[in-house]
């Protein structure tokens, strides 16, 4: 951690959302909305197609940098904005993309800038991550 | 029924505890693709110093959601579901969830800020243990839509 610099990547990886992915997190989570499942009511919503969960994202966002820190419990505080919506096809799925990058840091603390995006758009904004060094 | 900016102060009677159990902690961790084992193996979490397994960071949000489904049930929000959008959501940690805790969220309506025809409401939900020592605090803001002309 100590030779760590501003613009360094630290995590990143892909993770492919299928509607079973959404079925599971709404269990999960006790979301149930049904945009996140059910194409006619999405579509009666105005949205272009059934979405993921905002939560789903920021949680699967978070969760990349957690193997490189070894203990969550460093994490001192996570805030994101929800910009775009994570379309999720009944066929062909999204992917979600994630890369950690060190966003700043002082004598004790880290920020790790989160970059999320699916079908080349940013869906997460001022995704970052407050760290305990 | 727009946003009633009276609710500005207003806090929720605490939520009854939550009991957070180590399946419950493994299936979350699942559904967001958590890979590493602090989340779902005992000794893992043991070997960082915790009693069971760590819960991923917006777990949290689980027991959140009790405390907004409060703020959606009171008659005088002027808060309707099918308009309101999640736009940020912030955590600030004491410590991570753990099983075995007894979790217990307290809401208060922080700010209604007009936005468009709608308005943009921000709550935060202060979450503490057993021992009434402070977990993490959730805030929410949601972006609620004006009614159609």
């Amino acid at each position: 951690m100590s030779e760590l610099s501003v613009g360094d990547v630290v995590a990143q990886r892909t993770v492919h959302l299928t509607r079973e992915s959404l079925v599971r997190y709404a269990g999960a989570s006790g979301d149930f909305n049904p945009i996140h499942y059910r194409d006619d009511v999405a579509g009666r919503v105005g949205l272009p197609g059934v979405l993921a969960h905002g939560m789903l994202t920021m949680g699967l966002a978070v969760e990349t940098i957690v193997p490189w820190l070894g203990d969550s419990g460093r994490i001192l505080e996570y805030g994101v904005r929800f910009t775009r919506p994570v379309v999720v096809d009944a066929e062909a799925g999204a992917d979600v993309e994630v890369v950690a990058t060190v966003g700043a840091l002082d004598e004790q603390t880290l920020r790790i800038d989160l970059t999320v995006s699916s079908a080349a758009t940013t869906v997460l904004g001022k995704a970052q991550v407050r760290v305990r060094l | 029924m727009s946003v009633n900016p009276e609710l500005v102060g207003r806090v929720f009677p605490p939520t009854p505890p939550y009991l957070v159990g180590r399946e419950k902690v493994r299936e979350f961790a699942r559904a967001v693709f958590a890979t590493d084992p602090q989340h779902t193996d005992p000794a893992a979490a043991q070997a960082l110093g915790y009693a069971d397994v760590v819960a991923p960071p917006t777990f949290a949000m689980v027991v959140q959601d009790l405390s907004l489904q409060q703020l959606l049930a009171e008659p005088d929000s002027g808060i309707a579901l099918e308009r309101t959008i999640h736009a940020e959501q912030r955590f600030r940690y004491s410590r991570p969830i753990v099983a075995g805790d007894e979790i217990t969220a307290t809401l208060t309506v922080t700010t209604v800020r007009p936005f468009g025809k709608g308005a943009m409401v921000t709550s935060e939900a202060e979450m503490t243990d057993a021992a009434g020592d402070h977990v993490v605090t959730a805030v929410s803001v949601l972006l609620v839509g004006g009614e159609d002309a």
